[in-house]
């Protein structure tokens, strides 16, 4: 009932797109869009009808630093039992990995959701067990939600979350590339509804889709783009009405309120961005894991820690350049063997292009 | 990361907090439901664990029949 097939109905809105004539750079934030656009050759047909659109930062593991992947090493290093989601656990950090620490010994747990980090730490009162939280603000009201919980005191977190609005601001500010058009990720956009991104449309005049994520979804996106684009228009449009609510989740935003406190962050090959992270606040630091091993992780720094050598997700992140234009990319660095974290994760750009790609 | 899956909650704790979700295909799964408002028989999106949305069926079939209209009026112009 919640796919969405038709056709017909894609002819149709192809060939009013290619009958607009236009050319048009636009940008998504979203692993899931763009394994849907890659998957279905969109991102090709879109291009023959003059609009290309990239992945911009749209992938929490690839934008997580490498001072953060030092952190929780570290702490994987004093014993402690790490529980991530399975990508992460990949990513090389400057050290190592958690894998490689995993195969030397350490504890290292691949959970598919918060709530089994906390059922181990339950199970196990022996183990100082650490939940590693990545995720968008579609993932950070499930932290808050257990944060609210009675908790065990060998459970902490390291906390990762942060927040799509910022990042857009952050790539029109920096003026690197010329954006026409965002096509907004439909699952933040089911927690944080319309209005965080009404800012962006009227400050800086770029229309917005919140699209799902059938192709059909992302055809009839960018088709109201370019309807916005033609009428002169620059305001935020729902395309995935049936999932995303003009309020968002206004349960899920109460919690992210109750649990968390926004601070400026750095994200992999970007500078600083003002307000887009998501910390604990000061009445949840027993579990906050930055407090709790400060003597273990001690202060890192951001600078101290540098990009792996010829690695581009930088510029990947940033939409200067496709995965392929990566002189590393399926030759020095493959999802076997990835250099840097957008060939790790199935939600980055460079994986999800090799995956694809006819060898 | 976001990926979030559709699924139809079949079992509801008696605190509303824990939901059994049928993915269809015979897969059947726990999720946390407190982030949403839920009764059984409703669709849920599933992220990481926890239902973060309740998926409206009505606009869902509507979906299709609105992207026509929105195509034939601009068409039209």
């Amino acid at each position: 009932m919640f796919s969405l097939r038709d056709k017909a109905l894609a002819d149709d809105i192809i060939s009013q797109i290619i009958k607009a004539k236009v050319h048009l750079k636009f940008m998504h934030v979203c692993g899931t869009h763009q394994d849907t656009l890659v998957k279905h050759g969109l991102d090709v047909l879109f291009q023959k009808a003059g609009i290309e659109i990239g992945q911009g930062p749209g992938c929490p593991v690839c934008v997580t630093t490498p001072k953060e992947i030092e952190e929780i090493l570290l702490l994987a290093k004093h014993g402690k039992t790490i529980a991530t989601f399975g990508d992460m656990i990949r990513v090389p950090g400057v050290s190592s990995s958690l894998q490689q620490m995993k195969t030397e010994g350490c504890d290292v747990r691949t959970v598919y959701s918060i709530e089994d980090a906390l059922s181990l730490a339950e199970k196990h009162n022996e183990k100082e067990v650490v939940f590693m939280a990545v995720g968008f603000e579609t993932t950070a009201p499930t932290t808050a939600s257990v944060i609210l919980q009675d908790l065990p005191s060998n459970f902490s977190v390291l906390c990762c979350h942060r927040l799509i609005p910022p990042a857009l601001q952050a790539i029109l500010q920096m003026g690197e590339l010329k954006i026409d058009g965002f096509i907004e990720p439909g699952h933040v956009s089911t927690i944080i509804g319309i209005k965080p991104y009404e800012f962006i449309s009227k400050e800086y005049q770029v229309p917005q889709v919140i699209a799902g994520f059938e192709p059909l979804d992302l055809l009839m996106a960018v088709w109201m783009l370019v309807r916005q684009i033609q009428q002169g228009e620059a305001v935020v449009e729902n395309e995935y009405v049936r999932a995303v609510k003009p309020q968002g989740n206004r349960k899920a935003q109460q919690r992210l309120q109750q649990v968390f406190e926004q601070f400026d962050v750095k994200w992999r090959g970007f500078p600083i961005i003002p307000r887009s992270g998501l910390r604990l606040q000061k009445k949840f630091e027993s579990y906050d894991a930055r407090k709790k091993y400060e003597d273990e992780i001690g202060s890192l720094d951001e600078e101290e820690f540098s990009e792996p050598v010829g690695c581009l997700c930088g510029e990947v992140l940033r939409g200067l350049i496709s995965s392929k234009q990566c002189p590393l990319f399926g030759r020095k660095c493959t999802p076997e063997n990835p250099v840097g974290p957008c060939m790790v994760s199935g939600e980055g750009n460079c994986h999800i292009q090799y995956r694809y790609s006819k060898k | 990361m976001c990926l979030a899956i559709p699924g139809k909650i079949i079992e509801l704790d008696k605190k509303k907090q824990n939901a059994t979700v049928d993915y269809g295909s015979g897969t059947k799964r726990k999720a946390n439901v407190s982030l949403v408002q839920v009764k059984i028989g409703d669709y849920v999106l599933v992220h990481a664990g926890f239902a973060i949305q309740v998926l409206d069926e009505k606009d869902a079939q509507e979906t299709l029949a609105l992207f026509k209209e929105m195509l034939s009026l601009q068409e039209e112009k």
